[in-house]
């Protein structure tokens, strides 16, 4: 196990120092760049020159690479210059939000798709599997953003159950409650198309096994078998999953956060990149990179303990 | 005892040499026959011919203008003039789909095509060479696919003007990503097969073990694997679009429309939204289902050679 973890931890570092690459030479690949972004385009060609010096960034790239990384170690994450913060307090107040949302949402995700997915392997083919099945492809085929104008239209327009926006989050429970109820239903129902129909293949699979058998044979019940057996073996492989599916929610979530104004790294990303405040998009993008791989090492480690198999192996 | 044993053991396993050999024969006929039989899939198959018709043989039939903004005939309902009403800026809506179904569909191909072929590559030679290279190979992905998509697509869409070609080339950028790691594995999966070890016994060039004997066996997966890369990208694209990242005027998509419609989501303006809705979810509906029954040939023909 301990090797293992060992090589996964260092796998997971490696990625985010190419994380980290990509990410910097993106941005300064940008035409116009940094410097005519916070000066303007009709700013002199020595006014340019002078902030170029001043920011460092006429030296070459691996050298402000090294010095951004750094800075970056060490807690410096530049100056959001439009919205007059530093970047590291910018992303200690929207990130922590943003991952509550995804957090909860899934969470909710998995207890409804799991259920569901055994229930659905179990009566494979029949008339109930068949509904849940075309229900969850039709939903699997919807964009989140279409998702989330449809549960405005039913939950808000028809009946007024909801609000539409959660820009009023923040002032108490009882107003976050209701007004994180959307986006968390928008991006839990993204989530359960995905990972019901994995649960549903994954748990046929199992039933297939020769331990089912077995199982059986010694006298279980089926619903023994599948609760006992089944549900912890198809379990491990909706573990990974979960890790690899981050990305995308954290994805959906930039959606969400737009539609309905909730106040998360999503709507800071997606402002900053109207007001072009580079320091901020930079710094949003490496953070959620960095929680995503950390999200993913997680989900190993957690797949390591469930499935003794997986610390052999690989 | 023994010797009679593993005489028995031999013919058993010609026999089932020699039943392979005539599955692999009839197996292009019968791969045909699997899918027709999937009606879902067919009917699939027909519904995306529809959209691809509607699309593009649609504006022959139906004259719309749709780069005039025509103040005074926005927002109007379905009527003889305007079978589906006209947008906020007075355009057509039926036009307007119709433009949009071309981008939608162009994107989804290209995308679907391009990061199938550039996955195929990274994979191959990643999982073919293994050892230090596969490893640097494998971080890229792996970091690459940590940054979430859209992040990614909204940094580059401040900055550029997109055009159809650049939209497929962000969205190839990201999309080719998990194909490529679904070949490697695929890769190091037909490695082991005993046909490829004997043919490397012979003598045979690796270029021609990749092109020859290791291609073809990923083939199957590969075709899946494309053509629901197509629906995520009609997926990605319609979000660009949602999100005003879409394609330049007089170029649109149906995310596009769609946001047009949702400003005017509280007067009930429901032309304006929920075609739109129905021609996306149509789209992709059929492209997964298509996917789906591919899966079926690709996996029946797997379980029996």
């Amino acid at each position: 196990m301990a090797g293992y973890l060992l090589r996964r931890m260092g796998q997971a570092l490696a990625t985010m120092l190419a994380v980290s690459v990509i990410v910097f030479v993106i941005l300064h690949l940008l035409p116009g760049g940094i410097v005519r972004a916070q000066l303007g385009s009709k700013a002199t060609p020595l006014a340019v020159h002078v902030l170029e010096q001043q920011e460092g960034l006429l030296k070459p790239l691996p050298v402000q690479y090294w010095i951004w990384l750094k800075d970056t170690l060490s807690g410096n994450l530049g100056f959001a210059y439009k919205l007059n913060q530093p970047v590291s307090s910018l992303i200690a107040e929207y990130v922590p939000r943003t991952f509550m949302l995804v957090g909860i949402s899934m969470l909710f995700a998995i207890s409804i798709a799991v259920p569901m997915g055994l229930w659905q392997g179990n009566r494979r083919n029949k008339a109930d599997d068949h509904v849940i099945s075309a229900t969850m492809l039709i939903l699997y085929s919807m964009p989140t953003f279409l998702l989330a104008v449809v549960l405005i239209v039913v939950l808000n327009l028809w009946l007024p159950v909801f609000p539409s926006t959660a820009s009023d989050y923040g002032t108490s429970f009882l107003v976050d409650v209701k007004d994180l109820a959307l986006p968390i239903l928008t991006l839990t129902l993204a989530n359960v198309t995905y990972f019901s129909r994995y649960m549903r293949s994954s748990v046929i699979d199992n039933l297939l096994e020769d331990y089912v058998k077995t199982a059986r044979a010694k006298g279980a019940s089926r619903g023994r078998v599948l609760a006992k057996h089944v549900l912890r073996n198809s379990l491990n492989s909706t573990v990974t999953l979960l890790g690899l599916t981050l990305p995308y929610t954290v994805s959906g979530s930039l959606i969400v956060e737009s539609i309905f104004d909730f106040p998360g790294a999503g709507l800071l990303f997606w402002n900053s990149a109207q007001t072009r405040d580079f320091e901020v998009l930079l710094g949003v993008v490496l953070v959620i990179s960095a929680a995503t791989v950390m999200g993913n090492l997680l989900a190993d480690i957690l797949y390591g303990i469930v499935d003794p198999r997986v610390r052999s192996r690989s | 005892m023994k010797v009679s044993e593993q005489a028995e053991r031999r013919t058993a396993s010609k026999d089932k040499e020699g039943a392979n050999v005539n599955v692999r024969q009839s197996s292009s006929a019968s791969a045909l026959q699997v899918f027709m039989a999937n009606k879902l899939a067919v009917g699939a198959v027909l519904a995306l011919l529809v959209v691809a018709m509607f699309s593009f043989l649609g504006p022959l039939l139906h004259h719309t203008n749709q780069t005039a903004t025509n103040l005074t005939m926005e927002n109007l309902p379905p009527g003889p003039q305007h079978i589906l009403g006209t947008s906020p800026t007075g355009k057509d809506e039926l036009g307007r789909l119709m433009v949009g179904g071309q981008s939608t569909l162009e994107v989804g191909l290209a995308v679907g095509l391009l990061s199938t072929g550039f996955g195929l590559i990274w994979g191959t030679i990643a999982g073919y060479v293994g050892g230090a290279v596969d490893a640097l190979m494998m971080r890229v992905v792996d970091a690459a696919l940590s940054i979430p998509f859209l992040f990614f697509a909204v940094l580059l869409a401040a900055v550029i003007t997109p055009s159809v070609p650049l939209i497929i080339f962000v969205i190839s950028a990201v999309s080719w990503l998990s194909t490529a790691r679904l070949v490697r594995g695929e890769t190091l999966k037909v490695r082991t097969y005993d046909f490829v070890a004997a043919s490397k016994g012979f003598g045979t060039s690796n270029r021609s073990l990749i092109t020859r004997h290791i291609a073809p066996n990923v083939l199957g997966t590969l075709i899946v694997n494309g053509t629901l890369k197509v629906a995520d990208a009609i997926l990605i694209f319609a979000s660009l679009g949602y999100l005003g990242l879409g394609v330049a005027p007089p170029a649109t998509n149906w995310g596009a429309t769609l946001a047009a419609g949702v400003n005017n989501i509280f007067n009930g303006y429901w032309w304006q939204l929920w075609p739109a809705a129905i021609m996306i979810i149509v789209t992709v509906l059929s492209v997964n289902v298509l996917g789906d029954g591919l899966r079926d040939v690709v996996e029946r023909r797997l379980a029996r050679s």
